[in-house]
């Protein structure tokens, strides 16, 4: 039998500059959620996050471990980084939605610093800053020619979720960004 | 060594580092903080360039952006070769290495000059009449030597070794400009809180303050203010300051893109800076503060080398500390100039004379100039400027006539007036008005949130600039949402005004002269070709402009717009606005191609995708082939194969054994909702309804139209619940195409798509052996033919992770399709690859996939369709649910057309001689014999060597191809014509007995 273990598809990889370094984030289980909203309560109910009903905004567990995404009016991103399985508690749920298992989809690139936001500032149009796109604040949206999902998991941190083959045009982009973090912020 | 024109009487380098430069070879003294313009002038030197058309010597106009003389080559090594580099704006550094352009042999004795003698050639539309005949000769002889003897600079001929960075930024209040006002009016918004960013295209900031030494804000010298202002600006956390940044282009919704000059004026820039930075800035509000540019003089020889703006010759002096001649004369129509001449005088330079077109001018500073001896020759014109490589005098005569007089001069100063710089205004779609009282076109109603303040919207004192741009400031803020007001104040006192000045040829350079009068220096346009144009018939500024060139060259006509178009109004008799204003266009001055590129080059041109077994394929030998972004495994070549023996060894070993695909490209989405089977049957012209859970179909999708737009398998995992792959270039449509028709025409379905192409890693294991492969690593699915016939799925595990495992098959054999989390797809490869190696089975690519599918018939989308093929044409009738009532396409089908006989039909053709490949493509007739144009009967869509059938095997579209079966057909081809028979489209196992064998 195979080794059963996940290999990352930016295994190795990783950038470190006085201003951001880049990191392929540890594997998680993933879910593309859609629902309706008279199926919202009982879906967080099972998931044990508050789905967001307001663009941009992100949910997480009580232990961290769990965090919703909204992308759509009736579409969220659920991340579980703590080894729960978010399929199998939706799975219960009787009220009609749609689960479907993006684990392997996505993958996801840890971009922390004070010269985090600037690097995403190279690729991503969206407004970034702290007081329109503050902590836990979510986006799909562009980095120079791919889509990516960009949560902002703290005041220098972000978490940028992008399928799987365009990993490494996202992780090649923000190093070729990460270079003029550290010159102008 | 102090160069021979700096003076300690006036200019801000004191104490700067000096440096060393070159120019066309030649060493100079600079002064850190020189552009190269001021570091020429310094050492005596005004010959700079040669013009475009008539390779008049050329030296400064001006002393910034609007520069269309002195243009040059900036060579800091073997790939960093910059042509057309203006030298007003290039900052020196040590080191600099500058050469001439559009000249051979030297500078001073260039053999294009000829063309200024024989300048009667080459007037205006020259190349749209004299070149006329032969005709052939225009694209072989004319064009390529015009090109050659005309132009620029040379453009470098390695690839550009510098990185160019890139932001997005977004503010409350953007403000272009970093004069008086646009210090004044970020200021104001600043202090509100508001976010602002503030850019100026000059190494620092400051604007007219630069040369306008009389000037005082807030009881400081202007310029002493600017800088001061610019430090309390950059220490706020909401402000950003940009300098050497320049707003090249105003776009929807104002988004403005500005371009920063990062290390181009550094000597030594190191790895890590880039060269130029990108900022795209999206704003809430727009301050336009980008000032007035001045005009020249329009007069016989007023392009000599030593002829310049007043406003440069003061610039030079009160910034640099470079006197531009000791002996100057002065030319105006405005009394900028006067302040000019007074600073040189005072700076010690003697004033020859100050000719001034108006019969009385009256001021403090025409006041001034007289009491410092300075001689005015007022109600007076400038015929002539004279001189070789430099003015040498200057000739005045009346305005009304009369006798000339000449005078000698070292340089000459002139000044038509100030035109506001409605650049950046106009690229946001707003429409300038004419103002009649100042003869000058000032911005009129806003197609923007943007506003104008200072000289460009016509504000001609420094006292009135500053409060319109504070007051400004404060409404731009307010009206981004903050609502302090703080009450900034900024108080301004000068004596000088930019009022005045005077549109058009002067006296003495009319219709009725001869001269050399450039309105257009850069496009070499005098006078005298705009009225030709108008002589041409030329009515609109539009037309006069295409034919002269004149504003058409780099500089965009900064300065020679307004003097072209006044020229032509009087040669019409009509007034300015009626003959028009050309719109302005991005960019403002020239950008690079590396800044606009910026990080879409090398690696990230475009990206890359590869599958989870790429690695693995690597190291098989693969070959790889761009499959849209995907590199995908193309063939395996073993030692001594070329691409045929592999593609060969590879088709024979999946028929007789068993290959191993990547098949992870297909598109994939899952479609799940209790509506799922309803919107498969919408989508797809097959029956879904009644398809079991764990069977699979293949299915076909149109467009409305009626023709076939992707098709694949489809497996039903559960009674809502659809696993459905598209072709791998229709991933990204067939996902929008469904998403689209299920939001706008199906919104009452339940039922949601998402996009699975990547979660799931796909391993085809296509052959006789293939479950004898698979089966010892699958646990929790009986893969019995009983329990898993042909076209079924299950949900299992294999090598102890999740599968879904389809029998499915595109080669004609016994097949499956090995569904696995991407991120163990790795592993799971391995396993089967050990696994195949105990039967015998290889990896195969994309080549013997085509070759095995084509043997059975089995179509691709987009080679053997071409958007014009519905399923009837493509023999997949069967597909089409006979029942159904709708489905997207339905229709479409019934369109007369598209049932009429004759139209174009896949078929299988036969070569008579079995070793002969048609060529793909090629076009198909039922009489070689016929006169050319033949009439065609249709092409071949895919063609190739089948080692399994031992003979070439083609499908093409035929009209009536249907009932042409067994009819002899020709392939014209250059050297030959060949024989083909029409066949069937399935060359191998007929009757399908493989896929259950």
């Amino acid at each position: 039998m195979a080794d059963a273990s996940r290999i990352h598809p930016l295994a190795g990889r990783k950038v470190a500059n006085p201003a951001v370094t880049l990191t392929p984030a540890e594997p998680a289980a993933r879910l593309s959620l859609r629902a309706r909203p008279d199926a919202v309560a009982a879906l967080s109910k099972a998931l044990g996050v508050k789905l967001p009903e307001m663009p941009k905004r992100s949910a997480t567990s009580k232990s961290g471990g769990r965090a919703a995404l909204w992308l759509g009016p009736d579409e969220w991103l659920v991340i579980d980084t703590a080894g729960g399985d978010p399929l199998a508690d939706c799975a219960k749920v009787k009220a009609l939605h749609s689960a479907v298992d993006i684990s392997h989809r996505n993958t996801a690139i840890l971009v922390e610093g004070k010269g985090a936001e600037a690097t995403l500032s190279a690729g991503c149009p969206q407004d970034l800053s702290l007081t329109v796109f503050p902590v836990g604040a979510c986006s799909r949206t562009i980095l120079g020619k791919i889509e990516v999902v960009i949560w902002r998991t703290g005041e220098t941190a972000f978490r940028v979720e992008c399928w799987r083959s365009f990993s490494a045009y996202a992780f090649d982009f923000l190093e070729e960004a990460a270079r003029d973090a550290p010159i102008a912020a | 060594m102090t160069a021979a024109f700096r003076t300690t009487a006036a200019g801000r380098l004191k104490g700067a580092k000096p440096v060393k430069i070159s120019f066309d070879g030649a060493s100079y003294a600079a002064l850190e903080g020189d552009t190269l313009a001021s570091a020429l002038l310094a050492n005596g030197v005004h010959l700079m360039g040669r013009s475009f058309k008539y390779h008049r010597p050329r030296g400064v106009l001006s002393a910034g952006a609007e520069e269309p003389n002195a243009l040059v080559g900036i060579h800091r090594d073997a790939a960093r070769k910059t042509p057309n580099v203006r030298a007003t704006v290039q900052e020196v550094y040590d080191g600099l290495t500058a050469v001439s352009q559009n000249r051979w042999p030297s500078l001073a004795f260039d053999v294009g000059a000829v063309n200024d003698i024989a300048s009667p050639m080459f007037s205006a539309g020259f190349y749209y009449k004299t070149f006329m005949w032969p005709k052939a000769a225009w694209k072989s002889v004319y064009e390529p030597t015009i090109r050659a003897s005309a132009g620029l600079g040379v453009a470098p001929d390695k690839p550009d070794p510098d990185h160019y960075a890139s932001r997005y930024a977004h503010c409350d209040v953007l403000v272009l400009g970093g004069g008086a006002a646009g210090l004044s009016a970020a200021l104001a918004a600043a202090e509100t809180g508001a976010r602002v960013i503030i850019a100026d295209e000059q190494p620092a900031v400051g604007g007219a303050l630069r040369f306008e030494t009389g000037s005082t804000i807030d009881s400081a010298a202007g310029w002493d203010w600017a800088q001061a202002t610019a430090v309390k600006l950059a220490a706020m956390d909401n402000v950003r300051v940009l300098t050497r940044t320049t707003a090249f282009g105003y776009y929807a919704q104002n988004m403005v893109g500005l371009v920063e000059r990062v290390s181009d004026h550094l000597a030594d820039p190191g790895h890590d800076l880039p060269r130029e930075r990108l900022w795209q800035v999206r704003a809430k509000r727009v301050i336009i503060a980008t000032g007035a540019i001045e005009r020249h003089m329009v007069f016989d020889g007023n392009d000599k080398p030593g002829v310049m703006l007043a406003s440069a010759g003061r610039t030079y002096l009160n910034h640099f500390g470079v006197l531009v001649g000791k002996n100057v004369g002065v030319f105006t129509a405005s009394d900028s100039a006067y302040a000019a001449a007074i600073d040189l005088k005072q700076a010690g330079a003697s004033i020859a004379a100050i000719v001034d077109l108006r019969d009385n001018p009256a001021g403090p500073l025409i006041d001034q100039a007289r009491a410092l001896g300075i001689e005015i020759l007022s109600g007076r014109t400038l015929v002539r400027a004279s001189g070789n490589l430099r003015v040498a005098s200057m000739t005045v005569r009346a305005t009304s006539g009369g006798p000339e007089r000449t005078i000698p001069v070292d340089a000459l100063l002139m000044s038509a007036g100030w035109t506001p710089s409605v650049h950046l205004f106009s690229q946001s779609r707003g429409k300038v008005a004419f103002d009649s009282a100042t003869r000058r076109f000032l911005p009129g109603d806003y197609a923007q949130d943007c506003v104008s303040v200072g000289a460009c919207s016509g504000t001609d004192t420094l006292a009135d600039t500053v409060k319109d741009a504070v007051a400004a400031g404060e409404k731009a803020a307010k009206a981004a949402g903050l609502a302090k007001t703080v009450g900034t104040k900024v108080k301004a006192e000068t004596s000088e005004s930019w009022a005045g000045g005077m549109v058009g040829a002067a006296p003495g350079a009319g219709p009725d002269t001869t001269g050399k009068a450039f309105v257009d220096f850069q496009n070499d346009v005098t006078a005298k070709d705009i009225r030709l144009a108008v002589r041409e018939g030329m009515r609109s500024i539009e037309h006069v402009k295409r034919f002269t060139t004149n504003g058409m060259a780099t500089d965009q006509g900064k300065t020679s717009n307004i003097h072209g178009l006044a020229i032509a109004a009087e040669a019409l008799g009509k007034e300015m606005p009626e003959v028009g204003l050309t719109t302005f266009r991005a960019p403002y001055t020239p950008v690079t191609f590396g800044s606009l590129v910026n990080h879409s080059k090398g690696r990230l041109f475009d990206p890359t995708r590869r599958t989870p077994f790429h690695a693995q394929e690597e190291k098989l030998g693969a070959v790889f082939e761009d499959v849209g972004q995907w590199k995908r495994a193309w063939y395996y070549p073993r030692a001594g194969e070329d691409m045929h023996a592999a593609v060969n060894r590879e088709c024979a070993t999946v028929r007789k054994a068993a290959g191993i695909f990547d098949a992870s490209t297909l598109g994939k989405i899952e479609v799940v909702g209790p509506d799922a089977a309803k919107f498969m049957e919408l989508m797809y012209t097959n029956p879904w309804e009644k398809l079991e859970s764990g069977r699979c179909r293949y299915g076909i999708m149109l467009r409305e139209d009626g023709f076939i737009y992707d098709d694949g398998v489809v497996g039903r995992l559960a009674a809502d619940r659809f696993h459905v792959t598209t072709t791998t270039g229709g991933a990204a449509r067939v996902m929008n195409h469904m998403e689209d028709y299920l939001q706008t025409e199906f919104p009452h379905l339940d039922v949601w798509l998402t996009s699975i192409s990547e979660q799931w890693a796909v391993i085809a294991v296509q052959g006789p052996k293939s479950r004898d492969i698979i089966a010892p690593l699958v646990e929790g699915i009986d893969m019995s033919d009983g329990a898993m016939p042909h076209m079924s799925v299950r949900e299992g595990k294999i090598c102890g992770v999740p599968t879904r495992l389809f029998r499915m098959s595109f080669t004609g054999e016994r097949g499956f399709e090995i569904n696995v989390p991407a991120d163990y797809a790795a592993a799971v490869w391995d396993a089967v690859w050990a696994q195949g190696q105990k039967h015998g089975a290889c990896a195969y690519g994309t080549e013997a996939m085509h070759v095995l599918r084509a043997e059975k018939g089995y179509i691709i989308v987009g080679q053997d369709t071409d958007g014009t093929v519905t399923p009837q044409d493509a023999g997949l009738d069967w597909a089409v649910g006979k029942k159904k009532t709708d489905f997207v396409g339905i229709r479409g089908l019934k369109r007369p057309d598209l049932v009429a006989k004759g139209r174009k039909q896949l078929v299988g053709l036969r070569t008579k001689d079995p070793k002969v490949v048609l060529e793909e493509g090629a076009q198909i007739v039922a009489d070689p014999k016929q006169p050319i144009p033949m009439k065609m009967l249709g092409h071949v869509t895919s063609s190739y060597w089948s080692e399994n059938c031992g003979r070439s095997i083609a499908l093409g579209v035929v009209t009536g191809g249907f009932e042409r079966m067994g009819q002899t057909l020709y392939v014209p081809m250059p050297d030959k014509v060949i024989e083909v028979e029409v066949v069937g489209q399935v060359f191998f196992d007929e009757k399908g007995e493989r896929l259950h064998g």
